[in-house]
């Protein structure tokens, strides 16, 4: 037995879409660990080497260079210079360079030089490189830079044993391996060496990315490339009515069997309501909503590592810089659809301060999945589920509408406030456009786990204690004697709901929805949970067992049903996203300003609603 | 050989980056900062790629191996050298 190796920190750094998250994901897999940097919200991901369990790797926030202009840019700077309070500096460093950008590619790895740490280049993407024609000298290219490279093919596993066995056998030899600074340090100077050295270095320059360059014909068309993005995300919302059909209707089965369980299993009353009612009822109506969840995080994921989020961008500048932000703000936008708290942080990609406020304060207006469940329990219960001309269906019809009123209105809101809170100079939009690449499987479920995970434990732990602490004052202290009304009536929670009825009257909501409303504040999804909870205790059987949206359909009119959705396009019924909305601008008054303009703005907009769709109606 | 602005060229032209200007405000060294980190450099190879329908703006271009978007304000900072006669 030889003696544990003293521990090594190695971090991993490159420009963002050099394949470096994929390579991290590939040496690390499962062990690695995500959590934030102290006092930044940046993700922080860091993973044993496999078989070396000594060696650690920490992988940095992609940049361009060691100026950080963006917040998530400033924590690579940071750490790799020791600044990072709490954060370790890296033992050494692997420079990822995409070798089918080597001109590019290699002048960050000279800038990285200057940093005195020991170095090794991983030449990544080889394979494609190979498959484009493209040779490379290893050998000079290590020697001209003065810093050993390895080759490594980050989306297969083949190239990391050898990287693996390098880094691990190499770890001695790689500490000391200190390179050498540049003699010129100016980015110019920098950029004109390393444009030499690769010009030195490559055998035969190859040809281009072919799909890629077919692709973009197609996807940057000046008339399709739009068309092809919105019928993209039309697919996408009627893809996650229409795909999660089967599996909502077994975790609902589910659910029914677990009460049945439970009715026949717990004699005892009290318990018996807590189970079935509170728990089962209000965590069953949540879960449900899993497989439309994954489904939308799938999509989104698949966006991204595919190369078409950067397209996305793109095709949307020219709409976003007539609300003031660049196309930039769309790519934290769009993950906003899948949940506000992640959109939010993204928005760090954007340097300028004002831009990256402006998009903040309009994220929480993206329609994110934990509205999904309100928004899908109402349009089940209240439209009919019919399929309009061309196979479209009226359910997902409305689904997508309600998507395009949140963006429609994030934009005139962004327009209002670039040209008051936030009035700054338009910012140039400079920004690279990756590869097309097929997305890895197995990264892709890696993503999906970690999103997922969060969600069950959002369910699991907020909305189960919310519930418990709902169905308490749902049931205490029960109904007097001669009671005309429902059990639920007469308790705490009704006495609470009655009392804000009076506010929410004027918009349709009854003294049920307005009891949803407090622990609603919590999360989005949790109203739904919680209409669960007060519609099942006061229901019959015969009620209970028709579900949730059967019991609505019978208990609200179509204007109060309108108005309850209009209400939950604008209203930010989620303490985290403020919460993060307030670490991330570091200000309480912009975190109050978003939470107080959207509520305002959702008493309004379902107020018309409510109005017009009661006249609509004859009523 | 004539050189022109990048943000002149449209989509099919192509050429080599000649210089990466500098006007006389802050704004214009940071953009052209960005632009060298970005790939955009003395003596690589550019073609325009695609731009937009509505006032032809942004632009996608390759530079050497990368394809990087910007808009055609940003994109006067580059002369190009060209050899073709119909970027101009």
């Amino acid at each position: 037995m030889t003696a544990p190796l003293p521990p090594l920190l190695i971090g991993l750094v490159g420009n963002p879409n050099c394949g470096k998250s994929a390579l991290f994901n590939a040496l690390t897999g499962l062990r690695q660990k995500v959590a934030n940097y102290p006092g930044a919200t940046v993700d922080r991901r860091t993973g044993s080497l496999k078989n070396a369990d000594n060696i650690q790797l920490i992988d940095l926030p992609g940049t361009y260079s060691l100026k950080s202009r963006s917040p998530d840019e400033e924590v690579t700077c940071r750490v790799l210079e020791g600044r990072m309070e709490g954060e370790e500096r890296p033992d050494a460093i692997v420079c990822v360079v995409d070798a089918t950008n080597l001109a590019q590619h290699i002048r960050f790895a000279l800038e990285l030089k200057s940093l005195g740490l020991p170095m090794v280049v991983a030449l990544n993407m080889m394979d494609l490189a190979r498959r484009e024609g493209i040779d490379i000298d290893v050998a000079m290219l290590g020697e001209k830079l003065g810093i050993p490279v390895v080759e490594t093919v980050a989306v297969r596993g083949a190239g990391m044993v050898a990287f693996n066995d390098f880094v691990r056998g190499a770890r001695s030899t790689l500490v000391a391996n200190v390179p050498q600074k540049e003699d010129e340090q100016d980015r110019t100077s920098l950029q004109r060496r390393a444009i030499k050295i690769a010009n030195e270095v490559t055998i035969a320059e190859g040809f281009e990315h072919r799909a890629t360059r077919i692709l973009d014909r197609i996807l940057l068309h000046k008339i399709i490339g739009p068309i092809i993005l919105f019928a993209t995300l039309f697919v996408m919302f009627q893809a996650v009515y229409a795909w999660a059909e089967t599996p909502m209707d077994l975790i609902e089965e589910g659910a029914a069997y677990l009460q049945g369980l439970v009715a026949s299993g717990v004699t005892i009353p009290w318990l018996n309501s807590l189970l079935s009612d509170g728990i089962i009822a209000g965590v069953g109506s949540v879960l449900v909503f899993l497989p439309q969840i994954i489904i939308l995080f799938a999509f989104i994921l698949i966006l991204e590592a595919s190369g078409y989020m950067a397209r996305a961008a793109f095709l949307m500048d020219r709409l976003m810089s007539k609300v003031g932000l660049n196309g930039r703000a769309f790519i934290p936008l769009l993950s906003s659809f899948a949940c506000a708290i992640p959109g939010i942080m993204a928005a760090r990609t954007i340097s300028n301060p004002r831009d990256r406020l402006t998009t903040i304060l309009i994220a929480p207006l993206m329609t994110c999945s934990a509205r999904l469940p309100v928004y899908t329990l109402i349009i089940g219960a209240f439209i009919p589920d019919e399929t309009l001309a061309g196979g479209v269906g009226q359910q997902g019809l409305v689904l997508f509408i309600l998507y395009l009123i949140g963006i429609v209105s994030a934009l005139i809101i962004a327009f209002v406030l670039k040209r008051t809170l936030t009035k700054g100079a338009n910012m140039p939009l400079i920004m690279e456009l990756p590869k097309y690449q097929l997305p890895n499987l197995k990264h892709l479920l890696l993503g999906l786990y970690e999103r997922v995970g969060i969600f069950i434990k959002r369910a699991g732990k907020i909305i189960l204690l919310a519930m418990m602490i709902l169905w308490v004052l749902s049931i205490f202290p029960g109904a007097p004697q001669g009671a005309t009304q429902p059990d639920i009536y007469y308790s705490i929670a009704g006495l609470i709901g009655r009392g804000l009825a009076v506010i929410f009257e004027p918009i349709g909501f009854n003294w049920e929805i307005s009891i949803a409303m407090v622990p609603g504040l919590a999360a989005r999804e949790v109203a739904v949970a919680a209409l669960g909870t007060v519609y099942s205790l006061q229901g019959s059987e015969e009620a209970v067992s028709a579900g949730l949206q059967g019991m609505l359909n019978g208990a609200w009119s179509l204007p109060t049903a309108l108005s309850f959705l209009a209400w939950y396009v604008y209203a930010p019924m989620c303490l985290p996203t403020f919460a993060v909305a307030k670490r991330e601008t570091n200000s309480r008054k912009w975190a109050w300003f978003m939470a107080i303009y959207l509520f305002a703005l959702a008493y309004a907009a379902a107020f018309v609603t409510y109005r017009i769709a009661l006249y609509a109606t004859g009523a | 050989m004539t050189t022109v602005h990048l943000g002149d060229m449209k989509p099919g032209a192509s050429g080599i980056v000649s210089e990466i200007t500098v006007g006389d405000t802050a704004e214009s060294i940071v953009v052209a900062e960005r632009l060298r980190e970005m790939g955009f450099g003395e003596g690589l190879s550019l073609e325009v790629r695609h731009d937009s329908l509505f006032g032809r703006d942004p632009m996608a271009v390759k530079v050497g191996g990368m394809l990087v978007a910007l808009r055609r304000k940003e994109a006067r900072q580059i002369l190009v050298s060209i050899k073709t006669e119909k970027a101009a």
